[in-house]
């Protein structure tokens, strides 16, 4: 579904990563996970086709396709979902208003029909109930005074609604206490399906308690420098980043 | 950084506009320039009693000895007033009986800018005066308004029919000494809409003007006079377009309200003149006097405005609130795109006890574009316990333009409240690519957010505008994407 060969990015002049090489296959699960600063979440936002810093080598091909030739919403409209960190807050846009608009681009852009009303009302009741939003929510401007776990339970409620082939996580943990972690991993789950992909980024090993991932990647200053089971975020989990580190370190003084 | 913003700027700074065609049309000019002559020719070709041309060679004495207002935040080239053609008549017979004799070149233009004057093909619930430059060319649904004795029709035929009524109130709420403009206005207007609605009366359907500058190097020159008598209701509704020219038009219009005890008037407008092409050149000076006065106690007026054409607008719809518990409203949103420049705003002028107003102002502006809001909110002495609350909002798209505040208060009593908000925010490209990520174009991300923060404004007008008004905001702000 997607591979990256050899990911260089810079910005302002820094490379942020510094030759990145990932596949991802239908139905995988891959987790992410690295320090601060070591460029997952660059990573994420160039998948997603937001416009900083410079792709100076490399390729992403995603579903036979050039991802580098596709404008952002027609990624999205292609499947690939980014889960944002930060959800961004747009003042006077409902939700209701926003994702119907962003539906039915979604449909135009498969050569189905906008979808009636009360057919959306009806769709939107149900993933709610999947990430157990609560109904006010929705009528409110996008993310617009939201706490920051209902502002992550919309990132995936939104993804519940445009049900895409790719998705890609940043941080979504980051904030949530363990409540809110259970219900956004469990919405997460429930989405899983043969057909699609998760690229999970995060921190801390404790959300992969509850998204089971098939591989783990450790991203550290710019390159992926461990790669493993489900065993290695535990084992990171366990030595810390500090091991990572070290490692990485005496090989290159080798 | 820079090459989004300015990829985002370039997108919705290029929008088109999409009436600036010109009909091909017989039409009789008088020659440029402005005399007493000027003025009694046009009298002449109106056929108006001598009255009315005493109170123009009135108001053509008062603008010689004004100055133009030079108070507003905005550059006004100099102005040949020498260089307008005042009158400016498509050519067709003068009286009309029926339909079947409007010239069908001048229902095809109508047609084309969605307003038909068939009345069968017409919503039914909006009655249309259609104004042609200097000329009302139709006015729809006349009979059937008749029957409820109320007079809709153009403005020379009320001073040929109802002189009384004309002489009672025209002048009487924007006196043609008020401001430069206003003189001007009095001196030559040569057309626009009357309206009258009786004791007890409610306008069952929305009346509404659609004004169309269609000859070149013409000025348009029209008033529109309101008046609810006790008791009645009335929606009115005015919208405006130009042809795409390199020259500038000047459009001084006057609107005039005027609302007895327990009467209610809304007055919409969406004005989309030709605003000048992107490197600024051309588009329609908008200097209009607009003024409505609650006479009664308990009425109402309230003022809703789109704004998104004219190279320049200097326009403050105003309220007087005179009679008790009256109250004004001012909802707006004003684009300014490219080059335009806008000063607009509101006056509410708090006279009665227990007077009420409401401002809300949505300024948004992009490209090289100035957007003022300027609002004055007095409370004279004697109008205890009056209330007002303004809002003034500004949205930017991009860094090179300009949105400005100048809120005046006047309070002369302790029991009156005013309150006063303001923020200004930016369309971020967090934003844009928010969007983006959820698979809505950058065009219709704009449109998205636009109409979401005008959403308040966009609400007060009558539904079938608001769809429109809706696609205009869009329209004026977004780029040819590919």
């Amino acid at each position: 579904m997607l591979q990256i060969e050899n990911l260089k990015v810079e910005i302002e002049g820094k490379e942020i990563l510094k030759g990145i090489s990932l596949n991802v296959k239908k139905g995988e699960i891959h987790a992410i996970m690295g320090p601060n600063g070591s460029g997952k979440s660059t990573l994420a936002a160039v998948l997603a086709g937001k416009e900083f810093g410079e792709i100076t080598n490399g390729k992403i091909t995603y579903m036979g396709k050039d991802l580098m030739d596709m404008e952002p919403e027609d990624r999205s409209k292609e499947g690939i979902f980014l889960g944002f960190q930060y959800p961004i807050e747009i003042p006077g846009v409902s939700m209701v208003n926003f994702m119907r608009t962003a539906l039915n681009e979604h449909r135009k852009y498969r050569g189905e029909e906008a979808m009636s009303s009360s057919d959306f009302l009806k769709l939107m009741r149900e993933k709610k109930e999947l990430v157990k939003i609560e109904s006010g929510l929705t009528s409110r401007s996008v993310n617009e005074g939201f706490s920051g776990g209902e502002k992550k339970r919309n990132e995936i409620f939104q993804m519940a609604m445009l049900e895409p082939r790719l998705a890609i996580l940043d941080e979504t943990d980051s904030g949530l206490d363990i409540d809110a972690l259970r219900i956004v991993a469990n919405g997460v789950n429930q989405l899983k399906t043969a057909e699609n992909s998760t690229i999970v980024i995060t921190h801390y090993q404790r959300l992969l308690d509850y998204i089971v991932p098939d591989f783990v990647h450790v991203l550290y200053d710019g390159k992926i420098v461990k790669s493993g089971d489900k065993s290695l975020a535990l084992e990171l989990e366990d030595k810390g980043y500090d091991w990572i580190k070290k490692d990485v370190e005496s090989v290159s003084y080798e | 950084m820079e090459k989004e913003q300015d990829k985002i700027l370039n997108e919705v700074t290029s929008g088109e506009y999409k009436y600036g065609f010109y009909t091909d049309i017989d039409n009789e000019s008088i020659p440029k320039g402005l005399s007493e002559d000027v003025i009694r020719v046009i009298s002449a070709k109106k056929e108006e009693p001598e009255w009315m041309l005493e109170f123009r060679l009135k108001a053509y004495e008062a603008w010689k000895k004004k100055k133009m207002p030079e108070w507003a935040h905005l550059k006004i080239p100099e102005i040949n007033y020498q260089d307008i053609v005042y009158y400016s008549a498509p050519r067709q017979k003068a009286k009309l009986d029926s339909l079947d004799e409007v010239d069908p070149e001048l229902l095809e233009t109508f047609e084309k800018l969605g307003i038909p004057l068939e009345e069968q093909k017409r919503l039914t619930g909006v009655a249309v005066d259609a104004v042609m430059d200097s000329v009302s060319v139709k006015t729809t649904f006349q009979e059937n308004l008749a029957e409820m004795g109320i007079i809709f029709c153009s403005f020379s035929e009320a001073v040929r029919e109802h002189p009384d009524l004309v002489k009672k109130y025209m002048g009487s709420v924007v006196p043609y000494t008020d401001n430069y403009f206003a003189a001007l206005n009095s001196a030559v207007f040569s057309d626009g809409s009357f309206c009258y609605i009786p004791k007890g009366v409610k306008c069952p359907m929305e009346l509404s003007t659609y004004f169309r500058i269609n000859a070149a190097n013409t000025g348009q020159f029209e008033r529109t006079l309101i008046v609810a008598e006790d008791d009645s209701y009335v929606s009115y509704l005015e919208g405006c377009t130009a042809p795409q020219r390199d020259e500038n038009q000047l459009h001084a219009a006057i609107v005039e309200i005027v609302a007895e005890k327990n009467a209610e008037v809304k007055y919409s407008t969406v004005q989309n003149w030709y605003p000048g092409n992107k490197e600024g050149k051309g588009g329609v000076y908008n200097f209009v006097t607009k003024r409505g006065i609650c006479r009664g106690d308990n009425a109402k007026i309230s003022w809703a405005q789109v704004e998104t054409g004219s190279a320049i607008t200097w326009k403050y719809p105003s309220c007087i609130l005179k009679g008790d518990n009256s109250s004004g409203e001012f909802y707006s949103v004003a684009v300014t795109n490219n080059h335009q420049q806008a000063d607009t705003g509101t006056k509410m002028m708090h006279i009665g006890k227990n007077t009420r107003s409401i401002i809300v102002s949505k300024g948004i502006s992009a490209g090289l574009s100035q957007n003022s809001y300027r609002g004055l909110v007095k409370v004279l002495k004697n109008a205890s316990n009056a209330r007002n609350f303004s809002q003034c909002d500004s949205l930017l798209l991009g860094d090179k333009c300009g949105a400005h505040t100048f809120p005046y208060v006047e309070v002369g009593n302790q029991t009156s409240v005013v309150e006063h908000e303001a923020t200004t925010s930016k369309i971020g490209e967090d934003q844009i690519f928010y969007c983006n990520q959820r698979g809505i174009s950058t065009e219709d991300a704009i449109g998205l957010i636009v109409n979401g923060y005008a959403k308040e404004v966009l609400n007060k007008l009558p539904m079938e505008f608001a769809v429109e008004a809706q696609k205009l905001l869009q329209i004026s702000l977004e780029g040819s994407v590919g």
